[in-house]
């Protein structure tokens, strides 16, 4: 394969210097000096953890470990460690009991509507407790995951401000190597853990290490699917990925608004987050 | 020779600092805080960031902070009598006349504006949106001070090889360059891909036309956008004076001594022998068949 000039390495101590700033900057301008964090024992969440507790000081973030009765104890275990080694409060909230009740309703449902309702009820319990805590919810998508949109919409994805969804998952691992997160954590195979012995990368089909170079290629170099094919990607696996990206662009905006004045939200309504502060 | 009355040594203050967005009484104050810091700190001459007064992505934001370069505005009402003791440049929304609206920089001394320098290119593509909401200003005209000539550009302006190279032609002996330029391009290097892109062509001015080069870059945050500070100082042989912190505010301050550009220009006669009739005529040739 040719090897193009483009890079997946990245200078962890520069990352590191602006994402907590960005997280300090951020949620202090929105009016909190808090922060709340899902913890689930794998990379991306710690990594998360580990920046807020150094941007807000670890007396100012929670850290929730939200388990649902088929997740790992490891998982549980993993998530303590981050919290044992980053000095953040932690707070156990299960999620079984409002999960289970709902499939008593639907006992046939499939694992996919099993897992969405996992990771939109660990959503509810997170934003419920960024109102009991006044601490805003630190994101955890990395930016793999939200070009293939291997999330759930108002789930995991749902957050108020996010460190690393400019990070590729290679990326990531790079990071949380620099922050010294737990080497278990870093080498475990990344997983979302919404059934038994799901990993990410056997449901994707492909790798972190291949689709980040490949997404690197496209969305960074801009290259073209053909172009990717000349550099040495399998043209089937280039297809897919650039179906799957266009496929869930609806996951990446807000909700079209269907336009009927002069002046609508969304499309002529133009002002940052941070309109005034 | 220089002429006699102009100051042979000036000290500039870097001052990159951080803005709120839209709210120009807030960065207003601090303007004056940070004026009267470098001011009591010995500068001669204080440069702010691009849109130092109001924030930078102001979208539908940028009529309401719009504002009339005179005195009767209550921003340059109150930074006019704070240039009496030192020279200021910042950066606002202009708007004129016919409420056209522009990234525009001020130069104001001894109370007076002496030069206003409204933006040439407005980038309008990747995350930039700049042509969406501002008029293209149109001339690049060097100016006097009491330090002698110089030039102002705003971000793109220098971006393009053109406008410095106008400057130079029009005497300018500093090119006073603004910025609020958001962080991207993160690589294994210790600083971003426009950090490094910014530096490069500024110590490139600086050489090819045996000027002092001065930039003032923007720290803080707007949404996800971080800007990376990171204010340099290039002498006319295009070495570092100074370097300013990345990502947080500072005053960076550096002595320049505006003989050097005598020396090195006698050293290095690059301005003399530009051959800019040669240039006008292939100009006028090339423009003419593309026309």
């Amino acid at each position: 394969m040719t090897e193009p000039k483009l890079s997946l390495e990245i200078n962890t101590d520069l990352a590191r210097r602006i994402l907590t700033e960005f997280l300090r900057t951020e949620i202090q301008r929105a009016g909190f000096t808090r922060a709340v964090v899902g913890v689930s024992g794998g990379l991306d969440s710690s990594v998360a953890c580990y920046l807020a507790a150094e941007a807000l000081g670890p007396e100012n973030v929670l850290a929730v470990r939200m388990p649902y009765k088929t997740s790992s104890p490891e998982s549980l275990e993993h998530a303590h460690l981050v919290v044992d080694a980053t000095g953040v409060e932690e707070a156990t909230i299960p999620i079984t009991e409002m999960v289970d009740a709902h499939f008593a309703r639907f006992p046939d449902a499939d694992a996919v509507r099993r897992g969405n309702v996992m990771a939109r009820a660990r959503m509810i319990i997170l934003y419920d407790q960024s109102a009991a805590t006044h601490g805003l919810v630190v994101g955890t998508g990395n930016k793999t995951e939200i070009l293939l949109g291997y999330t759930t919409l108002y789930g995991d994805a749902a957050c108020a401000v996010n460190p690393l969804g400019d990070l590729y998952k290679t990326q990531l691992r790079q990071l949380g190597r620099a922050l010294a997160i737990p080497e278990v954590i870093l080498t475990k195979p990344p997983s979302a853990e919404l059934w038994l012995g799901q990993t990410d990368e056997g449901e994707l089909g492909f790798t972190y290490d291949e689709v980040d170079r490949l997404l690197l290629l496209l969305v960074d170099g801009r290259y073209t699917p053909g172009a990717c094919v000349e550099a040495g990607f399998e043209r089937k696996f280039v297809e897919r990925v650039v179906e799957r990206i266009r496929r869930n662009q609806f996951k990446r905006m807000l909700p079209p608004i269907a336009k009927l004045s002069n002046r609508t939200v969304g499309y002529d309504f133009l002002y940052l987050r941070d309109w005034g502060t | 020779m220089r002429d006699s009355r102009l100051m042979a040594r000036l000290t500039l203050a870097l001052a990159q600092i951080a803005t709120r967005l839209g709210d120009v009484d807030a960065n207003l104050e601090k303007h004056l805080v940070w004026i009267e810091d470098a001011r009591a700190k010995g500068a001669d001459l204080v440069i702010f960031p691009e849109l130092s007064l109001t924030g930078y992505v102001l979208q539908d934001l940028t009529s309401d902070v719009a504002r009339r370069p005179s005195p009767d505005d209550p921003a340059f009402r109150r930074l006019l009598p704070a240039s009496r003791k030192i020279d200021v440049l910042f950066g606002f929304v202009e708007a004129d006349p016919r409420s056209r609206f522009y990234i525009s920089a001020a130069y104001l001394s001894q109370g007076e504006i002496v030069h206003i320098h409204r933006k040439v290119y407005l980038p309008t593509y990747g995350l930039f949106d700049e042509g969406r909401f501002f008029a293209w200003g149109d001339q690049v005209r060097a100016f006097d001070t009491r330090f002698g000539r110089v030039g102002v550009l705003i971000c793109e302006d220098f971006w393009h090889a053109s406008p410095p190279y106008l400057l130079w032609l029009d005497g300018a002996e500093m090119l006073l360059l603004i910025s609020a330029s958001p962080g991207r391009g993160l690589n294994r290097d210790d600083r971003l891909d426009s950090a490094g892109w910014v530096e490069r062509i500024n110590q490139a001015y600086a050489s090819l036309f045996t000027t002092y080069v001065a930039h003032t870059n923007r720290v803080g945050f707007e949404d996800g956008l971080n800007f990376w500070g990171g204010a340099t100082l290039y002498d006319p042989d295009g070495s570092l004076l100074a370097h300013g912190p990345y990502f947080q505010e500072a005053l960076t301050l550096a002595e320049i001594d505006l003989a050097q550009i005598h020396r090195t220009r006698a050293r290095l006669p690059l301005l003399r022998d530009e051959r800019t009739s040669m240039v006008q005529r292939e100009l006028a040739r090339i423009l003419g068949n593309a026309a």
